[in-house]
């Protein structure tokens, strides 16, 4: 009997863990692992300071890989995130400098043009994708593919590869640099676009159609949804959250920038797949991926701090993506066999 | 299963050219069971040397489980294989074809970018030190062809084949090493006459070479031509095994006699008011031309037919999945004029797929939310954009204890339930709204006999309460025991008509294949 005790405790901790895995995904074993990792590199990793500067810095993936989530939820994906950002910050620019020299004075007109400009610009890209996958049939892959190649032609042939000057200051100070009560401003803007959305996704029919058209694009069809307007408001989500991270880090930067968000389109995909976002679409929950976009700024954050070299720090990043897929397809097939 | 000694090794290579009646298969006793249910039963098979041994019986029957035995797809629980006397254990379909069993399967396993000869070689390439032999393999191919009286080229496309033609390579693939069994799932299912011809021929000529033929078909014109003996099978038990000559009344009363009396519910018909009415309708894909037929509310009308037949797709046109190219469709008397899921929805019409894995359920997903899916934009559901959640649960947990849904638990994900909960799931959806008009497509595919009293009953109940219902099935039984009347269809038009006494099997076989046995004639 004594002898039993330790292995009906391993068995029942084993089978917890499982549980555990398929119910909560990868995300919480990495970011525990993550956690204890950097805290014994770094003393100063687990200070608040630390951390509320992980949470600032990882507000611009955190928007884009919220946008993300309805292409991946849909079934498809947009590789064209990272274009969108600079085209946002390119048109953004150009248009709030070119306003501020029309009329130095009317500072928030000014202001206001140029984030109206910029935004819409980057959401446009989405509206492209969203037409040509929903329309035309393109695949994600394709479609978004080749509009990041036009997005980034765009953007570098408006500014001939140099940044843009000439935006006021108070719009870096306000949206870039700026608090208020003590909180970050794009920390700000980041939680009130996810508040919506997570309302949107939860509480709304078309929240709901999402996960239908992804869960099963032909019953959603059989059950009266309009499968190709979803699919479209997908695209345009994504372009819409990603054209937001292009405004605010273009403040944040305080010129506008064709070379921005290159790495996006993968470590956003990364931050929905390592919080559970299934690739063939309909799984996924957006606290998770705010959860896993926290997670890649958390790593990139500790190995900073542990002075791991930044080129290293790319390869980390891709080996976590597919460590993380390889997980995805583990945590499905144990849900196939579990039963419960 | 230990009887199965394996011993192949010594019988592989075999394929002698031996004539008469020697037994090439000697099955006793096979049975296989499929997650909990008895898709064989004991079931003895022999098949001799030179014959055509015709498997018939109803969709389900065990006849698809029988040859896939044969072939090497799947493997038995129980009991004994012998090939040409010798106990055998067939591991693969590619065993089985070293020891000379080829199979034709209806769904062709042929690679539509490659060129005939790529295919008939595919996985049995000539090489040497892993490069390809290309003219000795095409040399190899024309053979093959020749020999079978093919006029194919062996470097055309099969992408570019007619389905007669595609069933040639098929065959011929089965050629490409030495052949003593050939089994035939259905062949002249997507064949012309003209080209049913050929492969009788052609399989007359395998007989004279004394291969044994393992054919399974539904037609009776097509036993009579090149039958020698038929097993019928039903319920996944062998009911007998009979010489050709035998009468078809006979034949049919061997497939379908059964108890029904228990599965069925009596339903009280009351027709009322058309619900949904058909003029000449045709359909722009060509699966359907030229149907005429109406449901009433307070009766269940039958659509039955063959697989191919177009008795889904009048159902599909009708609810706006395909395009009409003629006719009209009257929905509650007025003309339909917006023709999508969503407008038929919101008319009262629930059109209920086959195929509940392909289009009826979200398998990853809870079940409420499969169930709930066609009535959100209802104002049970919702109020403007926001859903309704906690209705939603009330709602799906009653219609839950109402289908007895097992387990009971609505939160739990689609793919976790049984096939025949899921089908219950699939039903649900349609209990989640208004509807006056159900059309089930196959409503009991694959669901164990409990399931399907309670899906009879649930449809009766459904008629009883003075809805329209359409029943589309190929499960003749159930178009027997549950319809008020049926419709016949036979290649995309309606060949029959038929209510109360008239419904009965002989009349509805026969219509089945009316077109066909008119041709012939």
């Amino acid at each position: 009997m004594n002898e039993n005790r330790p292995s009906t405790i391993y068995v029942s901790a084993t089978r917890f863990t499982k549980l555990a895995f398929v119910r909560l995904g990868v995300l919480p074993f990495l970011l525990l692992i993550a956690v204890i990792i950097f805290a014994l590199m770094s003393d100063n990793f687990l200070t608040g300071r630390n951390l509320l500067n992980v949470i600032r810095q990882s507000t611009y993936l955190t928007l884009v890989a919220v946008g993300q989530m309805f292409a991946l939820l849909t079934g498809g994906f947009d590789l064209s995130v990272g274009t969108i950002l600079a085209i946002t910050s390119v048109v953004g620019a150009t248009a709030m400098a070119t306003a501020y020299t029309a009329m130095p004075d009317a500072l928030i007109l000014v202001i206001a043009i140029g984030i109206l400009a910029g935004v819409s610009a980057g959401t446009f890209i989405g509206v492209i994708n969203g037409i040509g996958v929903a329309l035309f049939n393109v695949s994600p892959f394709m479609m978004s593919l080749g509009m990041a190649s036009v997005g980034f032609g765009i953007a570098l042939y408006m500014t001939g590869g140099t940044p843009v000057y000439g935006m006021p200051m108070e719009f870096g100070d306000k949206f870039g640099f700026g608090t208020i009560y003590g909180v970050p401003t794009p920390v700000l803007v980041a939680l009130f676009f996810i508040a919506l959305l997570f309302f949107m996704v939860n509480w709304t029919r078309l929240g709901r159609y999402f996960y239908a058209v992804g869960g099963n694009i032909k019953a959603a069809r059989l059950s009266g949804i309009n499968t190709k307007l979803t699919l479209f408001l997908a695209y345009v989500f994504c372009g819409f959250m990603a054209a937001i991270a292009g405004i605010l880090l273009t403040a944040r930067l305080d010129t506008g920038e064709a070379n921005i968000g290159a790495t996006m389109p993968l470590e956003s995909i990364a931050a929905c797949v390592i919080a559970g976002v299934s690739l063939r679409g309909g799984i996924g929950r957006l606290e998770n991926v705010v959860l896993g976009a926290l997670f890649i700024g958390l790593v990139q954050n500790g190995m900073n701090l542990a002075r791991i070299e930044s080129y290293l720090q790319i390869v980390v990043i891709g080996v976590l993506l597919i460590l993380a897929v390889v997980a995805d397809q583990f945590r499905l097939r144990l849900i196939t066999s579990m039963q419960d | 299963m230990a009887e199965l000694a394996a011993k192949s090794d010594q019988n592989s290579g075999l394929p002698s050219q031996e004539h008469g009646s020697r037994l090439l298969l000697d099955l006793e006793g096979i049975s296989k069971h499929f997650s909990g249910t008895l898709a064989l039963d004991n079931v003895d098979f022999s098949l001799k040397s030179g014959e055509v041994h015709v498997l018939f019986g109803e969709n389900g029957a065990g006849k698809s489980t029988l040859i896939s035995i044969v072939a090497g797809a799947q493997r038995p629980d129980q009991g004994r294989f012998n090939f040409r006397g010798n106990p055998v254990e067939i591991f693969s379909v590619h065993h089985a074809r070293t020891l000379g069993i080829s199979t034709v399967f209806q769904e062709f396993s042929l690679v539509p970018q490659l060129t005939i000869e790529e295919n008939l070689f595919l996985g049995a390439e000539e090489n040497s030190f892993g490069v390809l032999k290309k003219s000795a393999l095409r040399n190899k191919a024309r053979e093959v062809l020749d020999q079978l009286g093919f006029s194919l080229s062996p470097n055309q496309r099969v992408a570019y084949l007619s389905r007669a033609e595609q069933q040639m390579v098929e065959i011929a693939k089965a050629f490409r090493s030495e052949l003593s069994v050939l089994i035939l799932d259905e062949p002249t299912a997507s064949l012309t006459d003209q080209e049913t011809d050929q492969l009788f021929t052609l399989i007359e000529q395998f007989k004279t070479k004394g291969v044994g033929v393992i054919y399974i078909t539904h037609r009776m014109n097509e036993i009579r031509r090149i039958g020698d003996r038929i097993t019928v099978l039903r319920d996944g038990h062998k009911v007998a095994t009979v010489d050709a000559d035998v009468s078809e009344e006979e034949l049919v009363r061997l497939m379908t006699g059964r108890v029904v009396d228990q599965i069925f519910p009596s339903i009280r018909f009351q027709p009322l008011d058309t619900m949904l009415e058909t003029n000449n309708l045709a359909t722009a894909d060509g699966a359907v031309t030229n149907v005429s037929m109406h449901v009433k509310r307070g009766e269940i009308v039958g659509l039955a037919g063959l697989v191919g037949s177009g008795k889904s797709d009048v159902a599909r046109a009708c609810f706006g999945l395909s395009r009409v190219s003629a006719g009209d469709v009257y929905l509650d008397g007025k003309k339909t004029s917006e023709s999508s899921p969503r407008a038929m929805l919101d008319q009262g019409f629930f059109y209920v797929p086959a195929d509940r894995r392909d289009e009826g359920l979200m398998m990853m997903r809870n079940a409420r939310e499969s169930m709930v899916l066609a009535a959100l934009s209802t104002a049970e559901y919702s109020r403007g954009f926001l859903l309704r959640r906690r209705e939603e649960t009330v709602q799906t947990e009653k219609i839950a204890e109402r289908l007895n849904l097992q387990p009971r638990n609505t939160e739990r994900i689609v793919e976790h339930f049984s096939g025949g909960n899921q089908q219950k799931i699939l039903l649900a959806k349609c209990l989640t709204r208004d509807v006056r008009l159900f059309v089930f497509d196959e409503p009991t595919v694959g669901v164990d006999v409990g399931t399907r009293v309670a899906i009879y009953r649930f449809i009766g109940q459904l008629c009883e309460a003075g809805a329209a219902v359409l029943l589309i099935s190929s499960d003749l039984p159930e178009i027997l025991h549950l319809t008020h009347r049926v419709y016949v269809m036979c290649n995309g038009v309606v060949t029959a008509e038929l209510s109360g006494d008239e419904i009965c099997q002989e009349k509805i076989l026969q219509y089945c294949f009316r077109r066909e046995a008119v041709e012939i004639i």
